[in-house]
């Protein structure tokens, strides 16, 4: 207590010229951290250390620079290093624990296998953390060969610690960047360390940490963002100098990194901008630099926070897209043109006929990225929704149902002998081979894009009417050209109607399995959804040749992962018959998520985070928004306050204001959003708002100044403060199970290790 | 209205005005001088703006569009039946309804499709005349706003003439649809609130100006849901002016005070309130039973006459062991539905290969039925009636559920139910002789004892049955079974740690009399009797229907018309409104092209000019005085925002839209784009040639697009009948869909 009293005196004499005569720090400690621990200026002070002369501002860096030293005094350190070690110790604590699949392991720890196998696969994130995971598991020995089928899934003898003891390594650095940022912010050891201790015994955080997951990754992504952003606002009065450039490019590095993990790093690359253009507004409105100057600072920050963000953006897809070159799950989801990069693939190095030719069995593929292979079952479109007949839909998968038969009109049989090719203009009639019925379009309404035709399978081996025949066009061929198989952009128009096929891209319910929809479109203009080509050309009658198809640009294999990721998150909907997770029950903690186990016997690991942290972060939020009315009325009012109480209201809406706004990037925009959502993507709004509630709980304690004379109230804020952190001490001692496992009887059974701590119905454990 | 002439008011404008100003009475001087000053333009635009919208109303003779979804709503207003709609709150409908009422329509009349006739009976032209009123004044509330916004009366004339000129505003506000409306009230929010805020301080006449702002606020979110865009830009604007109010020192402290609490209480709780009074309004008119009944609880549809309440009326209150009784689910599904059994049992395999208990199926049956009927048995006794006096059932009590028409007991076990195989299936108990007991034991808790009683109610009471045996509750899984279960819902039983929402009400209620099966079928058969009244409060009826509102799920199939925002701005789609049965005469909702361009320009010309603006004053610049650039900021807070706020949110619903949906928007950009025009006038071009050249231009725009008006009109009025060719010419882009009759 007694190095806070020093900084608290120290922060309130704030910039008095007897902190000049400070100089017997010991200079050790000087070099070691004066460099990038540096303390921040008081508010006003970078107008004043620009308009003074050079030598002044030298003077008063130096100056800044021991204060520096004053914060990190012997003690602060033996804190920071505490902070670390509980972090550590809390996270790797029974790390190998339970020795099974956990929840969603089951997808990243097998993502985490095809890198090593180098097998392509498709997922809705960025390659960015799966990599990291295989790379951790790579370095510890793991082989890649565990098929991580379900949760609950034994590791037995494969090495999987490695895999988690990377993702914890990572969450255990978030206590630590809390710590750094919200003393930066606020210059306070109190606030820091109420912050790093909500984080250092949240069940939650600890349990998101400890398994093979994409969120400890990416929060520390979040995190290191924020701290660098904030360190680097912090080096404003010295632009350009190295530690400014250090930090600078820092930020860059990690936004790269957040958004490498998971498309919700965005909402960081959102507070990072919004910070950065009031940072530049405010450097505009500083008459004394020259408009060059601020030219310079401009480009600097592109560079930093654009352009080099963007290079690792990309090279990390390269990298992806290098090791990844074996065929996989996920061919189907891509084009044909992607698919031939990928050894095993039945595109690579394909040999098929080169022509399309009647009697031959073949699968078309939409052109439209992610459009899909046409495709038919044995299902009827149901009742009400156009004519009862045959669904025919755009499925990513392969599939045998893809397969279809070109046929002439009239006959059935293929002749002997060479089979005629197909010319562009001809007419044909697409028989389904699985079900023998024909590619059928008629004047109803498509069963989701009104505009356009439904397109149903009709007829019985192979025998319909006059709307089974559709006419072939290559895109900017003229008559009598032929049908280069992968090559060629096809058209299928249909004769009665004149409509074209169409792939809308739009989902359908269940009873079209959740596959793409297929129309006729009306609106002949040529765009990818009406165009397609024929990936697989079956013909035994025919000489297979060798065909090398276009090798696709790297940036084309860009931009397509990107809208195939795209689609495949839009696409993530919630059941209907699913409970699913609304935002507002993220702050509240209603529910969490099961890692592991269900009943009595088995081993249970239950993600929640500790109730009395939470809703204390939730209350602090609202004491925040009171306290900052409060002192921004009495600002805008001018009242005339006392030097502790400005500098506590600036804090307040200055550090506070960034805080929220972090919290409410991370938090606000799922309202908005269509797919299906889960608990844990509120953990990095919650690191947020775990830092403001630091901040708010250290303004608040003192402003017991305000209530009581100096001695008691420097009594009141240590005995507030040493509550408040036995509080999170006991309530983790509580809930502790739910992070380190739980076997035995539920909760609200007598003898369970949790009875009477399931103090909300909708708690599952 | 207007009281001094602005300076910089051009001459040429003077001689057409006369004199203007409202009664100034001098109070007991003599001579008693009443002085009144009109505004001729004023008066001039307002009467263009009624002769375009009111000319011809009721032709066609015929349903349009919209009217055709509408129009039910405003038959049963008249019928006085309760109905649902989730589109928007109630006003819009009532307004619509008034003007029904004034004419004197009865209701009686179908509307099924677009483009059937009305028969003569029907007053079309009152039906019509609320919203097409609403539609006219809005072009003098663009006149006063522009000028409330502190610009001349030559920018105002303009902003009037845009949007007396604009084709889709005029189709919209000629027919029973809300958008006019809509409109009206947030420009008159707009236009009342700069008003007040533009007045003197010292002048307390100026918080009435407040409270007609609150007022027209309210109906604004009273007529549709958009309308909350406006009023929330409007409550940041006020704030931002009350938060410099607050910083304004020369004020004092109870001054400050005071001013806040009126400004909340105008702009905040009057809105609140009225928009209840709406709910209060709609409520008190629709009080007899009707189609939507079914949406709402029970509870709700006993207040309602006829329907539930003339079943239920009369019911004993609470239940007793004998009881027979219908057990409504009330989960907030939107399909209601019914504890239900029938003489069919569950198939020993299922499709999957999983068997079951092949014991008598227990379903939820959307509709009235027999079978939903139940006896409430006590497990210690025999008898199926009710003793005398009646043994009530409480809170805690064990009960057995006896199915009426097959004396089947509601059992459940640890069996996978059918569809959702981690729930425990629930049955009508048949004994096969398998060492299967019987677990028929239900325990009742009643979820809303706090508030109601410990005893079970009927209607009242939200109850939870218990299963004793494995603590698990009955409850709706949300799946609907297959062929062998036609289709009806499954019901399941869920172990209790983890349900949620599974309650059940009981609807219908008698005392069982009748112990012999047979008797007592043909007792389920008769109708229910006997007699209490119940009603549930206003509040708890207001809330339970906005919920509905909210929740209600739409089916979001695309229309043969619908559009995406990104189409809007250039205006790519079009809405075929009405085709005439056998001309070519049609109405469609297209926009003006030419002021559709000159509001997209002026939006983009804003911008450039602000950013511009806002660098330059950052560096030190400062182009335009402090006056002025106030007014600029103001005028872009109010116009572009006005865009912004009722355009944005669109690109990211998931409904389906329609051109309509923009309107709004677009009025506020007809407001910025004359007023654009004259800050660039005055303050951006100093040498007189140029300033010429921009009236020139100015008007050669405004006469344009009164010629493209002119050009729409056919499509706009629907008369005079276009041959295909003429037609053809009109379609300006090739995304418009008019239609020809093939000949």
């Amino acid at each position: 207590m007694a190095t806070q009293d020093r900084l608290t005196q120290w922060n309130s004499t704030g910039e008095t010229p007897s902190l000049r005569n400070r100089k017997n720090f010991s200079s050790s400690e000087k070099t070691g951290v004066s460099e990038d621990k540096n303390c921040p200026p008081v508010p006003g002070d970078d107008t004043q250390s620009s308009n003074g002369t050079l030598a002044q501002s030298e003077a008063r860096e130096r100056v800044s620079n021991r204060e520096s030293v004053a914060v990190e005094s012997p003690s602060a350190a033996v804190l920071l290093m505490l902070v670390v070690g509980l972090s550590f110790s809390t996270r790797l604590y029974k790390i190998t624990e339970p020795p099974h699949v956990c929840w969603d392991e089951t997808h990243f720890g097998k993502m985490g296998s095809y890198y090593i196998n180098r097998t392509f696969f498709f997922d809705v994130h960025p390659p960015l953390g799966k990599m990291l995971i295989g790379l951790a598991g790579y370095m510890t020995g793991y082989d890649g060969t565990f098929p991580f089928v379900k949760p609950g899934d034994k590791y037995e003898h494969h090495s999987y610690a490695g895999m988690r003891g990377f993702c914890a390594v990572l969450g255990s650095c978030l206590p630590i960047f809390a710590y750094l940022l919200v003393r930066d912010l606020s210059q306070s050891h109190i606030a820091a360390l109420i912050t790093a201790t909500l984080l250092i015994f949240d069940t939650g955080c600890i349990t998101i940490s400890q398994y093979i997951l994409l969120d400890p990754i990416l929060m520390f992504f979040i995190m290191a963002a924020v701290l660098s952003m904030v360190k680097f606002n912090q080096l404003a009065h010295r632009p350009f100098t190295a530690s400014w450039w250090l930090w600078l490019l820092l930020t860059g590095t990690n936004l790269a990194g957040a958004f490498g993990v998971k498309f919700v790093g965005l909402f960081v690359i959102l507070l990072v901008g919004l910070n950065t253009v009031f940072d530049l507004w405010r450097l505009l409105g500083d008459l004394s630099l020259s408009l060059v100057d601020i030219v310079k600072h401009f480009l600097a920050r592109v560079v930093g926070l654009i352009l080099l963000p963007l290079f690792l953006y990309v090279t990390i897809f390269a990298v992806h897209f290098v090791v990844l070159n074996k065929s996989g799950q996920g061919d189907g989801f891509f084009s044909s043109a992607f698919q031939s990069r990928l050894i095993g693939n039945n595109l690579h190095n394909a040999s098929m006929p080169e022509y399309l030719s009647y009697g031959s069995t073949i699968t078309v593929k939409n052109l439209r990225i992610a459009g899909g292979y046409l495709h038919s079952h044995w299902h009827l479109y149901p009742e009400g929704v156009g004519a009862r007949q045959q669904q025919v839909t755009a499925y990513l998968h392969k599939d045998y149902n893809n397969l279809w038969r070109v046929h002439r009109p009239a006959d059935n049989e293929s002749q002997s002998g060479t089979p005629d090719l197909v010319r562009h203009g001809d007419i044909i009639r697409l028989e389904h081979k699985e079900t023998t019925r024909n590619l059928h379009s008629h004047l109803h309404e498509a069963p989701l894009t009104k505009k356009h035709f439904q397109v149903t399978g009709y007829g019985t081996n192979a025998t319909g009417d006059r709307n089974d025949l559709w006419q072939v066009e290559v895109c900017g061929g003229r008559k009598g050209d032929l049908v280069k198989v992968l090559r060629s952009k096809v058209r299928f128009l249909h004769r009665v109607t004149g409509c074209v096929l169409y792939s809308s891209g739009k989902t359908l319910p269940k009873w079209g399995w959740e596959q793409g929809e297929v129309t006729c479109s009306p609106y002949l203009k040529e765009t990818p959804s009406s165009q397609w080509n024929i990936e697989d050309h079956i013909n035994p009658k025919l000489p297979n040749i060798s065909l090398s198809v276009l090798k696709p640009h790297f940036l084309e294999i860009l931009l397509e992962s990107h809208i195939v990721m795209i689609r495949g998150n839009s696409g993530l909907k919630p059941k209907d018959n699913e409970m699913n997770s609304k935002p507002w029950h993220w702050p509240m903690n209603y529910q969490g998520l099961r890692f592991s186990g269900v009943n009595e016997t088995e081993y249970r690991v239950y993600l929640l985070g500790n109730p009395v942290i939470w809703w204390m972060n939730l209350a602090s939020l609202g004491l925040y928004l009171l306290m900052v009315t409060v002192a921004s009325i009495a600002l805008q009012r001018g009242f005339s306050l006392d030097q502790k109480r400005m500098e506590h209201s600036h804090l307040l809406m200055k550090g506070g204001g960034l805080l929220l706004l972090g919290w409410l990037l991370h938090y606000a925009p799922f309202y908005a959003m269509g797919r299906v959502l889960y608990y844990h993507h509120y953990f990095p709004a919650m690191l947020f708002s775990s830092m403001l509630t630091g901040i708010t709980f250290d303004i608040l304690l003192k402003s017991t100044e305000l209530l009581l004379r100096p001695p008691y109230s420097d009594w009141l804020q240590r005995t507030g403060l040493i509550v408040l952190l036995f509080t999170f001490l006991y309530s983790f001692y509580l809930f502790h199970p739910l992070s380190y496992g739980m076997t035995g009887p539920l909760a609200h059974e007598p003898g369970s290790a949790m009875a009477g701590l399931k103090w909300m119905d909708s708690w599952e454990f | 209205m207007v009281t001094a002439e602005a300076p910089g008011c051009p001459t040429e404008l003077r001689t057409t005005r006369e004199r203007s100003d409202v009664t100034r009475v001098l109070m007991l001087q003599l001579p008693l001088v009443v002085t009144a000053q009109v505004d001729l333009v004023l008066v001039l635009v307002s009467l263009l703006g009624l002769w375009t919208r009111l000319s011809h109303l009721s032709y066609p003779n015929a349903v349009v569009f919209d009217e055709v979804y509408y129009g039910p709503f405003v038959s049963l207003y008249m019928k006085r039946v309760f109905f649902i709609d989730d589109s928007g709150p109630p006003l819009g409908h009532m307004i619509l309804a008034l003007g029904a009422y004034l004419g004197g329509f009865d209701g009686n009349f179908v509307w099924n499709r677009i483009g059937a006739e009305y028969p003569c009976s029907v007053n079309v032209w009152s039906l019509r005349l609320l919203p097409a009123l609403c539609g006219a004044l809005c072009v003098p509330l663009a006149y006063l706003l522009t000028l409330e916004l502190r610009f001349s009366h030559l920018s105002a004339l303009g902003a009037a003439l845009l949007l007396l000129l604009e084709n889709s505003l005029i189709v919209q506000s000629r027919f029973m649809l809300l958008e006019s409306v809509l409109i009206f009230f947030v420009l008159l929010a707009f236009f009342s609130y700069l008003r007040f805020h533009n007045a003197p301080s010292s002048s307390w006449l100026r918080y009435s100006w407040l409270l007609l702002c609150g007022a027209s606020c309210g109906a604004a979110i009273g007529v549709k849901y958009m309308g909350v865009f406006s009023y929330l830009l409007l409550l940041g604007v006020a704030s931002l002016h009350t938060w410099n109010m607050i910083g304004d020192q020369t004020v004092s402290h109870l001054s400050v005070c005071v001013q806040c609490v009126c400004r909340f209480v105008c702009l905040l709780v009057v809105p609140v309130l009225l928009y209840v009074f709406w709910f209060y309004v709609h409520l008190g008119i629709l009080n007899r039973s009707g189609p939507h009944d079914q949406f709402m609880s029970s509870a709700f549809q006993a207040g309602l006459q006829g329907g539930l309440s003339r079943i239920t009326q009369g019911q004993p209150l609470e239940v007793a062991f004998g009881s027979q009784v219908t057990l409504r689910s009330s989960t907030s599904q939107t399909i209601p539905c019914w504890l239900h059994s029938h003489k069919a049992n569950y198939p020993i395999r299922y499709e999957n290969g999983r068997g079951s208990s092949h014991q008598q199926q227990v379903t939820c049956y959307p509709f009235k039925d027999i079978n939903n009927w139940w006896i409430v048995k006590n497990p210690g006794r025999q008898e199926l009636v009710v003793g005398s006096p009646p043994q009530t059932v409480r809170h805690g009590d064990i009960i057995q559920l006896v199915h009426g028409m097959t004396s089947r007991y509601l059992n459940s076990h640890d069996v996978a139910a059918p569809m959702s195989p981690h729930h425990q299936e629930v049955s009508g108990y048949l004994d096969f002789n398998v060492s299967m007991a019987a677990q028929n034991l239900w325990r009742v808790d009643i979820a809303n004892r706090a508030a109601e009683s410990e005893v079970w109610k009927t209607i009242q009471s939200e109850v939870q049955l218990v299963h004793v045996n494995t603590s698990a509750v009955l409850k709706l899984s949300g799946m609907s079974l297959p062929d062998w279960g036609f289709h009806q819902l499954e019901v399941v039983a869920e172990k209790l740690f983890k349900a949620r929402s599974s309650g059940w009400t009981v609807e219908e209620h008698r005392y069982g009399t009748s112990q012999e099966q047979e008797e007592r079928e043909v007792e389920l058969h008769s109708p229910t009797h006997i007699d209490v009244d119940r009603k549930i409060s206003f509040w708890a009826k207001f809330l339970e229907l906005q919920w509905k509102m909210l929740t209600v799920k739409q089916d979001d199939s695309e229309h043969k018309y619908s559009s995406s925002p990104s189409e809007w701005i250039t205006m790519e789609t079009n809405i075929a409104y009405w085709l005439h049965s056998s001309s070519n005469a049609q109405i469609h909702l297209i926009g003006n092209p030419v002021s559709w361009g000159v509001a997209i320009l002026s939006l983009l010309a804003y911008q450039l000019l602000a950013a511009v603006y806002l660098l330059r004053r950052r560096r030190g610049f400062k182009d335009l005085p402090d006056g002025v650039w106030s007014q600029f900021v103001c005028l872009g807070c109010v116009c572009v925002g006005g865009w912004l706020v009722n355009f944005v949110p669109f690109l990211l619903m998931e409904k389906t839209l329609f051109l309509y949906h923009y309107l709004p928007a677009l009025c506020y950009l007809y407001l910025l784009g004359p007023a654009l025009l004259e800050h660039t006038h005055t303050h951006l071009l100093s040498s007189v040639t140029h300033r010429r050249a921009l009236v020139v231009c100015a008007s050669a725009v405004l006469f344009s697009a009164f010629l493209s008006y002119r050009t729409f009109c056919p499509l706009t009025y629907g008369s005079p009948e276009l041959s295909a060719n003429q037609l053809q010419k009109l379609k300006w882009k090739t995304t418009w869909d008019i239609l020809y009759r093939r000949r």
